[in-house]
């Protein structure tokens, strides 16, 4: 039995080893098809792809040698899409061997590995969810995961205004860049000063808007109130409206010198015109503002979701228990929305964190600050979209990317571990 | 009894005091916008809520090109561009999610969990390699690669919304028509997509609203007026060095708002259930 036991195995084996080049194992284990199949994938794939390894590993390691030939940041990009297409390739190398081992396997065990026709079902049937994922999975490695991996290679690197083709080339400087954030004053400054601000903003615009929505669905939802399909459909209007439209007519409303608010609102009030748009603390007082009128109605429509989902069992018991309308809502209401929106209230806050359009498009992260890159009102994500379009400080902008992510990452899976919604997977 | 009454008269009251108050809140910046477009001129330092003398112009000048203003341009591409974006994510979206949620297969923990990071990093803090790519393909301007990474960032928080709607669909349902004879396609195709419609109209939604407000990452592939899309042109128009034109951006904007306001209002019940559904249990 033991002696059997290693015997049975020696096809496979043999096949595995064969397939160092991929195809053999295949032939070995009597598929031809597949094997030459294999055989000329893998072929092509080399002569394909072998200057594009030969130039992407030389340029990933030199970032280029000659001004003006080469060009520091294409030959980085081609750098690490050759490391991606070799990955890939490695995959399809690894499920050669385990193919050829596998069917040899077949063979040891006494029966047939399956013909062409019988592999290409099997292939269908056993490899299904890949082939369900892969079309995304492509696009998603490419339009996604390979930028990113761009921007944090660019980050260890020293490319900016003064190392661009064709005239410079860029060099790997390391770390440098990220000591360069902490330790040179006017970018240590900036930094702790947007950092702040993005923490301040995602807080308390994200609570405000969740506090506003939570309430006025209660309030829409008492049952002695009238007109309630009126009332919610008013509400949601904030969010019919595409946001960046109502962003920008709230920036020509808040204008100092000619916007309504200052205008007419103020006027009527016979108060004096606030300077909006060149007061760093009132512009954040006016995109707090804004937030909120953006940000309530989506937290209103699924509380009131949420509302209507809640057993009226549970009132018609507090009554008979005497609860007074305080204890039902702090009781019963409140947690029962709390628990229900958990998630949805976490997206709320990543949402603001990343939110570079109310930002961006009311007052362009504004009023200028002397002598810093980042405006008065910017955050992390509208200050590296500055720092990339305005200033071109790649490096930078790509060093206070992976910064931001780690940050954004630590946050949650923190919370992850403490709701631990994390298990289910 | 009669404390009671009163109470509930003073709570109802203040109730319709506050929904007054939040009504004009929302209308007024609304009905400002419609008044500018109404209004004469340039500028809104003369303009008022109701005009006093009420002119079409601005609408008339959005159907004019002049320079670098291509309004109907824009709105097509904006259009073009969310309705492919919104198309494709829900075709790939959906697939994704269900072999996530249906099949156990190597690697899907992993995968899983790659989808949960990515959808923290936003996609426009690696805005300087899409740019590079851009030129590296020669495809500045380019609507078909703004649309695949558009598409592409749509993924990884879709398919986890997707995938928690899909796992509380009961796996029975499958099981009984696999033994009915039904592929796994028919399955998909037939069981789990016309359970999961509240879902797939979020993801709808999302596909739809993200490439119609995004301004980062379209100001970095467009570079071209004519392919730009309506936030960049919007945005140009009101901050021109050479004159804002605040009324030409308000007839706009009106524009462009009240269909896709009475078409969200629409479809609102559509993707409301699968907010409120999915993102409980996502």
């Amino acid at each position: 039995m033991d002696k059997a036991a290693k015997q049975s195995k020696s096809h496979a084996k043999t096949a595995a080893l064969l397939s160092i080049i991929p195809g053999l194992g295949q032939l070995y284990n009597k598929q031809l098809i597949k094997g030459i199949g294999f055989l000329i994938i893998a072929i092509l794939y080399v002569t394909g792809f072998w200057s594009l390894f030969n130039m992407g590993f030389w340029g990933l390691f030199t970032l280029g040698t000659e001004v003006p030939r080469d060009n520091s940041i294409f030959l980085l990009a081609e750098g690490l899409i050759a490391v991606l297409i070799l990955g890939i390739g490695l995959l399809f190398y690894y499920m050669n061997f385990r193919d050829a081992y596998q069917n040899g396997e077949k063979i040891d065990m006494g029966q047939h590995p399956e013909k062409f026709v019988g592999s290409i079902k099997s292939l269908f049937n056993t490899n299904y969810p890949y082939l369900l994922i892969s079309p995304g999975l492509l696009l998603l490695i490419f339009t996604v995961i390979f930028p990113i991996l761009f921007s944090f290679a660019l980050a260890f690197t020293n490319y900016d205004l003064y190392h661009t083709a064709p005239a410079h080339l860029a060099d790997w400087v390391g770390f440098n860049t990220f000591k360069q954030i902490f330790t040179v004053d006017i970018w240590r400054s900036t930094f702790f000063d947007v950092l702040g601000w993005t923490v301040i903003w995602t807080l308390v615009a994200s609570t405000l808007s969740v506090t506003i929505g939570i309430f006025m669905a209660i309030v829409v939802h008492q049952k002695d109130l009238r007109l309630k399909k009126l009332w919610r459909t008013v509400l949601v209007l904030p969010w019919a409206v595409p946001g960046f439209v109502t962003i920008l007519i709230f920036a020509g409303m808040f204008n100092d010198s000619f916007g309504a608010v200052n205008t007419v609102i103020l006027h009527a009030l016979g108060i004096h015109p606030v300077s909006w748009m060149t007061n760093a603390a009132w512009t954040k007082v006016a995109l707090l503002f804004v937030q909120s009128w953006l940000g309530f109605p989506y937290i209103f429509v699924v509380t009131t979701g949420v509302l209507q989902s809640i057993p009226e069992d549970l009132y018609e018991a507090a009554i008979m228990d005497g609860a007074t309308a305080w204890q039902k809502f702090s009781k019963i209401t409140l947690p029962f929305i709390l628990a229900q929106m958990a998630p949805i209230i976490i997206t709320q806050y990543t949402f603001n964190f990343n939110n570079f359009n109310i930002i961006y498009l009311f007052n362009n992260g504004g009023p200028a600050v002397p002598n810093s890159t980042a405006g008065g009102t910017d955050i992390l994500v509208s200050w590296i979209y500055k720092l990339t379009m305005q200033s071109n400080q790649y490096a930078l902008a790509a060093a206070l990317t992976i910064l931001l992510s780690v940050f954004v990452i630590g946050i949650a899976l923190w919370q992850f571990k403490r709701t631990n919604s994390f298990k289910e997977g | 009894m009669h404390s009671i009454k009163k109470n509930k008269n003073i709570r109802l009251g203040s109730s319709y005091v506050l929904l007054v108050v939040m009504s004009i809140l929302i209308f007024y910046p609304l009905a400002w916008t419609i008044g500018a477009s109404f209004n004469k001129g340039n500028s809104l330092v003369s303009t008022t809520l109701i005009p006093k003398s009420p002119t079409l112009a601005h609408y008339v000048e959005l159907t004019k090109t002049s320079g670098s203003f291509y309004y109907f341009q824009w709105f097509l591409n904006s259009l073009k561009i969310s309705v492919v974006t919104m198309v494709l994510s829900v075709a790939l979206v959906s697939v994704t999610a269900y072999a996530f949620s249906r099949f156990r297969f190597k690697g899907r923990k992993n995968g899983l969990v790659l989808f949960l990071l990515l959808q923290m990093i936003p996609q426009f803090s690696a805005l300087i390699a899409l740019f590079v790519m851009a030129q590296m393909l020669h495809l500045v301007n380019s609507h078909f690669l703004l649309i695949l990474i558009y598409v592409g960032g749509q993924i990884p928080m879709n398919t986890y919304l997707m995938k928690g709607y899909i796992d509380s669909i009961p796996v029975s349902l499958d099981e009984s028509a696999l033994l009915d004879g039904a592929g796994y396609t028919r399955i998909f195709l037939q069981i789990i997509v016309p359970l999961a419609k509240p879902m797939i109209a979020v993801v709808a939604m999302n596909g739809f609203t993200g490439p119609l407000g995004d301004f980062a990452l379209s100001s970095v592939i467009l570079r071209d007026p004519k392919s730009y899309t309506l936030p960049i042109g919007l945005y140009n128009l009101i901050n021109d060095k050479m004159g804002a034109s605040y009324t030409l951006f308000a007839a706009g904007a009106i524009l462009i708002s009240i269909p896709v306001a009475i078409v969200f209002i629409l479809l609102q019940k559509n993707f409301v259930s699968g907010l409120t559904e999915g993102g409980t249990k996502g």
